[in-house]
């Protein structure tokens, strides 16, 4: 290896539509040895243009696509009932993930996939083949795809599976960029075929271990990240026409795979900081550009320094604000607001279909009844002869009744103490922030009670309602002032927590006292 | 005192009872109407001429799995006694769960088994004439879009279709007899799939009624599930099912990370290889599973080490005997893992995080996980 860091100056300018124009050259190089990239935007120009690069750079070969409701027996496979019909013995039907064999898979609307389906994608990327057991079918189908999940969502906890995006080495965010800042393409077919000659990039145990240290000092928990960083590091050298993995490298995938899933900002040595006054972590979150160019005067320096400068420079700048604001570690946990997914016996959308019976008002799925029953028949018409008996014979064991699952209401109860201590002020902050979730509410379809607590007894000012109007007139007549009696109220919004979960809907409970 | 003494006593015996019955089991025939059975090997599902032959790499050997100890331990207990019940493996992302469950399989020596049957049966003890061959110990993955009927076993497709004649064809379960079920991301498991793995685990016999056929063949196996604590809980009486439970976590400390991007890198680009390179390190570890097996029977299950389990159970108020019964088996199995006589005070120490952690009943006044509430109780039995 050359002397580390001497050449920070190749690295280049890092605009997000460069980062995304790497992604999908390292994509279209060898996308499924790292997983493949978890891509948010909207739907518009910019995405179209993303996926147009993309299938320039594979040579237009077509992707397949992933709905986000499909069903096992599409994604994975199972009995092609008129084929088998047809000819007499059981043919297999290869399911969506044996044919997106060797091309790229692209799942849409990625943050509605349910975590059971996403748990089945990764199982077939783990294994790198598919294993079928459905229908009476048993086989294994080796396949290997590189995945693109088209995550469409708004709100921050609006994301795909975490189990997906975790096998996905790139992570994407296009959701700021506008269609005036897509360059011009750097790479083409033809570039990649040379660097597919050399994807066995080698790489040397400090540069693992760079970036091993970056990884841990933004707070990326899992391994897998890591190791992701080394094969992204690899496909960066192969791209960039060498036989070894150079600094720049390792500091380009740092800045494609660690940044993005940064938890915390590095703690930075007080001597690295006398030395260069340069990039503070508090600086410009906006503006990479000018970062590599003080990169570029700045005085040789650790490789380890390095990447987690290129890396720190490459975080967007959403999730910037947010780790500064948070001040250190923030633990991306789900927020919880999504009601509970509740099986439901006859409402809700179909996810599937199991062997039943009709007793119980459960709705018989006529299609998979037929398709249970229709490989016996042969077989039940030899013993009917006898009986002289004609047509489709359904036995009772044929029948498949549909599975429902419907996503719960959520109810939010605020309980507010309003007694004489507090009373005032808190009131005020309460009733404006339930009017806030009551807005909140009309979009969401959730609902919200209120329950103040003052002098002896803790009281349902607002029943679990969705109404403005109801909502506005009992926050308006709340008084305050008294003692706190706090128990009281904890045992009246368990009380009514119940309630609403046996209404079939998640309570929250959010307590200001 | 007395009271302690009567209820390690009574743990004391069941097992005894157990040991019998098991002993008598495995030797005595695995009833099954041999009529309806089609004779045919067990992966009998053609595989359409048009797709690859399968030329996967060799699973990640087991020995190269870098920290995670306790997994590895639990794994290897679970194997040198099938009675432990099983391991639950819950864990964050990314940290080796199913790769340690795929690479023991490697590890396991091969068992002897009845030529031609379809359920793996043991060959029994005084019956002439039978052949049998080593067969390997069956690890079989139960993926999660898995349909019932492949999971039960259900009529032969190809003979109803092409000849109009009933013959059964075996699942998932009679696959995995006499081996291992793993069940990768266990809490996402369908219900209805559950219920018929509970049931068959607590029975060990699978019964099919399908198309006037009734099929009743042996399913015992060891379940090994593993999954993340934030998809999603597991059903309490799956917990309960599953003997020993192991938390794994991401290694902390750099050096540890180092290696395992490092070794899971060289296995990625040469995984032959890789596996040549700790071939011996695999095989020193099957040696001395076998040696744990055979010494198993012979370790003694002392009074003083019932007295301590028991003590230990009643401190923490585990329901049932259920703890006492899988604690001092898991103890056993590790004393002879380890090549001691007896079961010592270290053993029940090491294994009891894993054996009770899942047991507990929740208390909602202890924030402290389940680990630290056992090694709370750890120390004030065995003294600091």
């Amino acid at each position: 290896m050359t002397a580390p860091g001497a050449s920070a100056t190749e690295v280049p300018a890092l605009t997000p539509w460069r980062i995304a124009d790497i992604a999908a050259a390292l994509l279209a190089l060898d996308g499924a040895s790292i997983g493949g990239v978890s891509l948010r935007a909207p739907a518009g120009p910019v995405r179209e243009a993303w996926l147009a690069r993309l299938s320039a750079l594979r040579g237009g070969a077509p992707c397949s696509r992933m709905p986000a409701g499909i069903g096992d027996a599409r994604l994975l496979g199972g009995l092609d009932l008129t084929a088998t019909l047809a000819m007499g013995r059981p043919v297999a039907e290869r399911g969506l993930l044996a044919e997106a064999d060797g091309g790229v898979l692209i799942v849409a609307m990625a943050e509605r996939v349910e975590a059971a389906t996403a748990a089945k994608l990764c199982a077939v990327m783990d294994a790198g083949a598919v294993t079928v057991e459905r229908d009476g079918i048993a086989l294994t189908i080796p396949t290997r795809f590189a995945v693109v999940a088209l995550d469409e969502g708004i709100a921050a906890d609006e994301r795909p599976p975490a189990a997906l995006t975790d096998r996905l080495a790139l992570r994407l965010d296009l959701t700021a960029l506008s269609h005036r800042e897509i360059e011009p393409p750097v790479f083409d077919a033809e570039s990649l075929a040379a660097a597919r000659a050399r994807v066995a990039a080698t790489i040397d145990d400090e540069t693992i271990a760079c970036l091993c240290a970056a990884a841990l000092a933004l707070g990326i928990d899992s391994t897998r990240t890591a190791l992701q960083a080394v094969k992204v590091a690899r496909l960066v050298a192969a791209l960039a026409g060498r036989e070894a993995v150079a600094p720049e490298d390792a500091a380009l995938a740092a800045a494609l795979v660690l940044a993005p899933r940064a938890t915390q900002l590095p703690a930075r040595s007080e001597e690295a900081e006398a030395q260069e006054p340069g990039p503070e972590p508090d600086s410009q979150p906006d503006s990479p550009p000018s970062e590599s160019d003080e990169q570029a005067a700045a005085p040789p320096r650790d490789l380890d320094e390095m990447v987690l400068d290129v890396a720190k420079a490459a975080i967007p700048a959403g999730l910037l604000a947010q780790l500064l604001a948070a001040g250190g570690r923030t633990r991306a946990r789900a927020a919880g607001r999504a009601g509970q997914l509740q099986k439901a016996a006859q409402r809700g959308r179909v996810v599937g279909s199991k062997a039943g019976d009709l007793r119980g008002g459960a709705r018989l799925d006529v299609v998979e009844t037929l398709r249970a029953a229709a490989p016996w028949q042969r077989l039940r018409h030899s013993e009917a002869a006898m009986a002289g008996r004609n047509g489709l014979i359904v036995r009772r064991e044929d029948f498949r009744i549909a599975r429902y699952k419907q996503r719960s209401e959520t109810a939010t109860l605020f309980i507010v103490d309003a007694s004489g201590s507090s009373a005032l002020q808190r009131l005020a902050e309460a009733k404006g922030a339930v009017r806030l979730l009551l807005a909140e509410c009309y979009v969401r379809r959730d609902e919200v009670a209120l329950i103040a607590f003052r002098k002896a007894q803790a009281e349902i000012v607002l029943s679990p309602t969705r109404s403005l109007v109801a909502a506005e007139r009992a926050l308006a007549g709340l008084p305050g002032g008294g003692a706190t009696p706090l128990a009281t109220a904890i045992e009246a919004a368990c009380a009514l927590a119940d309630a609403v979960r046996r209404k079939g809907r998640t309570p929250a409970l959010v307590t200001r006292s | 005192m007395d009271g302690l003494l009567d209820h390690a006593d009574v743990v004391g015996q069941r097992l005894r009872r157990e040991g019998e019955a098991e002993s008598g089991e495995t030797g005595s025939s695995l009833a099954m109407p041999a009529a309806a059975i089609a004779k045919r090997p067990l992966r009998a599902p053609k595989r359409a001429a048009a797709w690859p032959a399968d030329g996967r790499a060799p699973p990640f050997p087991f020995s190269a799995i870098v920290a995670q100890e306790e997994m590895k331990r639990a794994l290897l207990l679970a194997a040198i006694d099938p009675t432990i019940g099983g391991v639950l493996i819950f864990g964050d992302r990314g940290t080796g769960k199913s790769t340690a469950v795929r690479a023991l399989a490697a590890l396991l020596p091969p068992m002897r088994a009845v030529v031609g049957d379809p359920y793996n049966g043991a060959p029994q003890a005084g019956a002439r004439g039978q052949k049998t061959h080593l067969v390997p110990v069956p690890v079989v993955d139960l993926p999660l879009g898995a349909t019932e009927d492949r999971v039960v076993g259900a009529l032969d497709l190809e003979k109803a279709l092409a000849s109009g004649e009933k013959a059964f064809q075996p699942g998932l379960l009679a696959r995995a007899h006499r081996g291992f079920l793993y069940i990768d991301e266990a809490n996402l498991l369908e219900d209805h799939l559950v219920d018929v793995l509970l049931d068959v685990a607590a029975s060990g016999e699978n019964v099919v009624e399908r198309e006037g056929l009734s099929i009743r063949h042996p399913a015992r196996f060891v379940l090994v599930g593993s999954g993340n604590p934030e998809e999603g809980e597991l059903r309490p009486q799956l917990l309960d099912r599953f003997g020993l439970s192991v938390e794994v976590a991401t290694p902390a400390d750099l050096p540890t990370r180092i290696a395992v991007v490092k070794r899971r890198d060289a296995y990625d680009r040469d995984p032959r290889g890789f596996c040549g390179q700790w071939q011996a390190a695999d095989q020193a570890i099957g040696r001395r599973l076998i040696a744990g097996r055979k010494r198993l029977a012979q370790i003694e299950t002392s009074d003083a080490a019932l007295t301590r389990v028991a003590e230990l159970c009643l401190h923490l108020g585990t329901d049932g005997l259920r703890g006492e019964l899988t604690l001092m088996r898991t103890a056993r199995a590790l004393a002879a893992l380890e090549g001691a006589q007896e079961i010592l005070d270290s053993h029940i120490r090491t294994v009891a995080p894993m054996a009770l952690r899942h047991r507990l009943r929740r208390n909602p006044l202890d924030e402290a996980g389940s680990t630290v509430r056992v090694e709370r109780a750890l120390a004030e039995v065995f003294g600091p």
